[in-house]
């Protein structure tokens, strides 16, 4: 499992063999089996409560209920109080102007995910193969660069290329000062994940590719290269989409992605909390999307990968 | 050289002060990722819901965008605490939800006979995950676990981005701002962070020898 910059990658992806079925909520439909049905893959642990234990499983509902909204109207109150509530605050974020800005600010988050997440891909790429290879010319400093980048803080860099750019004369756009670091420590995060992939497929490939007479480089190519691409996939999108996460750190140096975006508009209407808030809302809708095309794509390739 | 051993003291405040943030949130969301996961996993749906929505919404905001919720909004709303504590508490409710997700595929991880057969001898609920489950799944994720603990640590330093200075991204900031030498003071706190990460990993690999499960 590799560390990464952002978490680590999300283990046991569902296991589907253990699934285990639920006994208490058999029928498939209507919407409150849905509901019971939400985290009940875990149902296994207890038996069939019985008279005394539904009763207790009812008391306990009710209480966590009154438990939950006494929480919830807490914070509602503490934002009531304070007068953060006021539709006059809330209010901007339904006028065209604002919405188009934080739309523009949405687009530039997503170029920051996009761009570097084309440029680290095959950097990645890269890196793994030179790391796998059998000269150590190459390999060791492979291996040095991801081992060390994987390990250093993506603000540590921001901050270096920040401040010791302009020591040493070189000016480059804020983007750019954004994108590099985002692209040197996510590239060494996907390397382990090619590399992983690589080495998950049974020795059998390779060895039937040399045994076909081909060499180092053809049997990569044309007989490695494309199972592992399939087995890292899921790894790869969910680490792309950590890169939405990653952009954020435009805030630190001062590029208009939506988290800044936010802040400017907040400082500027006195509406800092709510700014805020719907910034992250946006993340969340963006995120949760984001993981669901990445759904489908597992799915569709997802069957040839599970073979190799 | 000279700004590196001439500011050992200043490093070692920083290292210590990232330690200490990182220690603290990785003990709070190890508490809490409990208590969700234990939601998440109860009988009771209300719980299994909340636990789940939870999970959900809060590991799609970026740390940074919490951060700066709770830093800069939370006051808004009449709740001032202290900075450090508040980046702690911040951060201990976003790794909380990667800790639920751990645990949870570490109980998946036992092999669902072991627990049948615990309930068939007649074990209850409690004692079924205290002596068959648990142990076992927690020796499933060490290493996640780990893997866990390094990115808390190297996140620590998003607390410098929200104006907790004292912490080694901050002071190495300070650092350079004073001498401007940015490559020999980056290169040293790269290099604490590196050490650090290097001692987690290796720790965890001993641990993982040591307490791995024969199957």
């Amino acid at each position: 499992m590799s560390s990464t910059t952002e978490q680590p990658a999300r283990d046991g992806v569902g296991d589907p063999e253990i699934s285990l079925a639920p006994v208490t909520v058999a029928s498939p439909g209507g919407l409150r089996a849905r509901f019971a049905a939400i985290g009940a893959q875990d149902a296994a642990l207890f038996d069939v409560p019985g008279p005394r234990g539904r009763q207790r499983i009812r008391i306990a509902t009710v209480v966590s209920i009154v438990v939950l909204a006494v929480m919830l109207a807490a914070g509602v109150r503490q934002f009531a109080v304070n007068g953060q509530l006021e539709w006059s605050k809330w209010q901007l974020f339904t006028q065209w102007p604002v919405i188009r800005y934080l739309l523009n600010a949405l687009w530039a988050t997503l170029q920051v995910t996009l761009i570097s997440g084309a440029i680290a891909l095959p950097l990645g790429a890269l890196l793994a193969l030179a790391r796998l290879s059998r000269s150590p010319l190459l390999s060791r400093p492979a291996t040095l660069f991801v081992e060390v980048l994987r390990a250093v803080p993506l603000l540590l860099l921001i901050y270096a290329l920040l401040l010791g750019l302009p020591s040493t004369g070189i000016r480059i756009p804020l983007f750019w000062l954004l994108i590099i670091p985002i692209v040197l420590t996510n590239a060494a995060v996907l390397a382990e994940i090619f590399r992983a992939a690589v080495k998950a497929l049974p020795r059998g490939q390779t060895e039937a590719a040399y045994a076909l007479g081909l060499g180092y480089w053809p049997a990569m190519r044309l007989v490695v290269l494309p199972q592992a691409v399939r087995l890292a996939a899921p790894a790869l999108i969910s680490q792309i989409i950590r890169l939405l996460k990653d952009s954020t750190l435009g805030y630190v140096v001062s590029y208009l992605e939506l988290l800044y975006s936010a802040r400017v508009l907040g400082e500027f209407n006195h509406t800092v909390i709510q700014s805020f808030v719907v910034v992250a809302a946006v993340f969340i809708v963006a995120n949760l999307t984001l993981a669901a095309l990445a759904g489908q794509v597992e799915r569709r390739i997802g069957g040839a990968g599970g073979r190799a | 050289m000279d700004v590196i051993a001439g500011n050992l003291d200043v490093f070692g405040q920083g290292l210590l002060i990232s330690i200490q943030i990182s220690v603290s949130t990785f003990v709070l969301a190890g508490g809490l990722g409990l208590l969700l996961t234990v939601c998440r996993i109860s009988p009771v749906l209300p719980l299994r819901l909340a636990a789940t929505a939870y999970v959900e919404l809060v590991r799609s905001i970026p740390l940074l965008v919490l951060l700066i919720l709770f830093v800069f909004g939370l006051p808004e709303i009449g709740l001032v605490g202290p900075l450090l504590g508040t980046a702690v508490v911040a951060m201990s409710l976003y790794w909380a939800t990667f800790f639920s997700e751990t645990m949870r595929s570490g109980v998946r991880a036992v092999p669902q006979g072991q627990i049948e057969a615990a309930r068939a001898l007649g074990f209850t609920f409690g004692q079924v995950l205290r002596l068959v489950v648990l142990p076992q799944a927690l020796r499933t994720i060490i290493q996640p676990l780990a893997s866990l603990l390094i990115a808390i640590v190297l996140n620590s330093s998003l607390a410098a981005a929200v104006g907790v200075t004292q912490e080694l991204t901050g002071q190495t900031q300070l650092l350079d701002q004073r001498y401007a030498q940015p490559l020999v003071t980056f290169g040293a706190a790269a290099i604490c962070y590196v050490a650090m990460a290097f001692i987690i990993g290796r720790s965890a690999g001993y641990l993982d020898r040591r307490l791995a499960v024969q199957r």
